[in-house]
């Protein structure tokens, strides 16, 4: 960065001559020292997954989390700085509390997504402010079948006009992902923090756009991804923090959830051993 | 016609005298917030050994008029608790969606929703005595069945003014009068709760459904019926009460057919 100390990275939301945002450049960076944070898009779900680093034999183990439940369907994980992200969770609650207030549903999961890059853009704004130190992947599930509206008490008539559309399907999954520029994009998979790189590399290989990926095993190749991401940084201790929601049929009936104990136990095992054996075979290699 | 823009569309002063400006009056108390509107009637619950037991009909009247004959009144908060509503059916909506944001609130803590039925009644009496003394009153009498912190069996009322009222058994609205003595005598006081089974407290208010099938006329004869045990929540909406006999209609006087 040939730029620095030339003065356009003192102040937020000024730009350089060459078209940069030094302050937001900046907070990428705070990112890319988080902990490994990934989202994956499967058919019936999806999976959200962060490899929390212990920063402390104090803590005590399972609590702090860093996975966020907003409304019922919705769930945030964010990389870089925790403060931030929690404002960020707080930021997203309020948004959907106030979209039920008016529209009396939940909201939709791209709604959401808009609602939060707008207001991260707005912090690259002013000088008054910084930019969000995270970057947050944001995954939720729009029911497929019509809901109730909130309060509704009647089905109202069996017949005839009433705006419904016999076997009408939408809504299904959603994974947004939100950088500290407030850009944000779609994703099948994404992924953001220390281990982005490795985990992005693993995520290509799941060819996640042919829609084939089952809710059960996207939670095994999550914990494998984030397992994966953290072989650049062995020496410290991680607790892997997972999260899923499935479709309105499915084992979270479309809320999003922590993913239960033993599944989650399950998969770290099936993660370690595929990593023991990624490693057998370059000893393999080695040797030939 | 004249000018006059509070004179247009209302009746000639020549011909029906000068209107009363005091029904004009922008100033003044607020009082359409003194009486309830599209009303549910009677909720009845009755607790057994190991939970409670709620039903109410399916109707929502408009003053004297069947309105809305699907109405699910019937509604339940979390996994841990039902709440019954008699009343204004709009303010039964209001108090729907705030039990939601607060379902959904509880559940932002990894614990999830740890409120129980009596926690969610103390919070509900609290609303509507707040409401009342706004003068702006939430209009519905409710029934909360579900589990106390102990785990024991929980059934308790609150009404319009933040009255709260608690039994064994409890009926709302006309069911207050005409379900309460029924109850009253299938389940006497000495009775221990231990006593009453599951299929005698749904037997119970089936049998109080139809009487007051028989002498509400705010009532009908389709219901809902929900019964929380530690197993679960188990919700029946589009139940027809069973076995009616008008037989005695015909000997009733005083009006109709028979003034004398």
């Amino acid at each position: 960065m040939t730029s620095i100390g030339t003065g356009y990275d003192l102040s937020n939301s000024v730009f350089s001559p060459d078209g940069r945002n030094f302050q937001v450049e900046y907070a990428v960076k705070a990112v890319e020292n988080g902990g490994t944070a990934v989202g994956i898009r499967c058919k019936d779900g999806v999976v959200l997954a962060v490899e929390k680093i212990i920063t402390s034999k104090l803590l005590k183990p399972g609590a702090n989390k860093r996975i966020a439940t907003v409304d019922r369907h919705v769930g945030i994980v964010s990389a870089g700085l925790v403060p931030d992200g929690r404002h960020f969770v707080s930021r997203a609650r309020d948004e959907a509390s106030s979209w039920r207030g008016v529209y009396k549903g939940p909201i939709p999961t791209s709604a959401l997504a808009n609602r939060l890059g707008g207001y991260v853009q707005a912090y690259t704004l002013y000088s008054s402010v910084r930019p969000f130190g995270t970057t947050a992947i944001v995954g939720g599930w729009d029911s497929e079948a019509e809901l109730a509206v909130d309060g509704q008490v009647g089905t109202g008539p069996a017949s005839g006009s009433g705006g419904k559309v016999e076997g009408a399907k939408g809504g299904g999954p959603g994974l947004y992902m939100i950088e500290p520029s407030g850009l944000y994009w779609g994703y099948y998979g994404a992924a953001t923090g220390k281990g982005r790189q490795a985990a992005k590399a693993e995520l290509e290989k799941l060819d996640l756009s042919s829609g084939n990926l089952s809710l059960a095993d996207g939670v095994k190749e999550a914990a494998r991804i984030i397992y994966v991401a953290h072989e650049d940084s062995k020496d410290k201790e991680f607790e892997l923090e997972m999260s899923w929601i499935s479709s309105v049929d499915g084992p979270t009936k479309g809320r999003h959830e922590e993913v239960p104990k033993e599944l989650r136990e399950e998969a770290e095992k099936a993660a370690r051993r595929a990593l023991e054996g990624e490693d057998e075979d370059e000893e393999e290699k080695m040797e030939e | 016609m004249n000018h006059f823009p509070e004179a247009w569309g209302r009746p000639r002063d020549d011909v029906y005298g000068a209107y009363n400006p005091s029904y004009l009056q922008t100033t003044g108390p607020k009082a359409h917030t003194s009486s309830p509107a599209v009303t549910g009637t009677s909720v009845l619950g009755v607790k057994f050994n190991g939970g409670v037991v709620l039903a109410t009909d399916n109707l929502a009247s408009y003053g004297s008029l069947a309105r809305f004959t699907d109405v699910k009144r019937l509604r339940i908060f979390g996994s841990n608790a039902i709440v019954g509503f008699g009343g204004d059916v709009s303010d039964m909506q209001y108090i729907d969606r705030l039990l939601e944001s607060i379902d959904i609130r509880e559940n932002y803590s990894h614990n999830g929703n740890m409120l129980n039925a009596k926690n969610l009644h103390t919070y509900l009496s609290k609303v509507f005595y707040k409401r009342r003394s706004e003068f702006n009153p939430l209009w519905n009498h409710v029934l909360v069945a579900g589990y106390d912190a102990e785990g024991e069996p929980f059934l308790s009322s609150a009404d319009l003014l933040g009255t709260t009222f608690s039994a064994p058994h409890l009926a709302t609205g006309f069911g207050a009068h005409l379900a309460v003595p029924i109850l009253r005598r299938l389940f006497p006081e000495e009775m221990p709760l231990e006593e009453v089974s599951k299929e005698a407290a749904i037997d119970a208010l089936k049998q109080c459904l139809k009487v007051l099938y028989y002498r509400d006329a705010r009532s009908m004869d389709k219901y809902s019926i929900a019964v929380i045990t530690k197993e679960g929540i188990e919700i029946k909406e589009d139940e027809v009460i069973e076995g009616q006999s008008w037989a005695f209609a015909e000997r009733v006087k005083g009006y109709g057919a028979q003034t004398k």
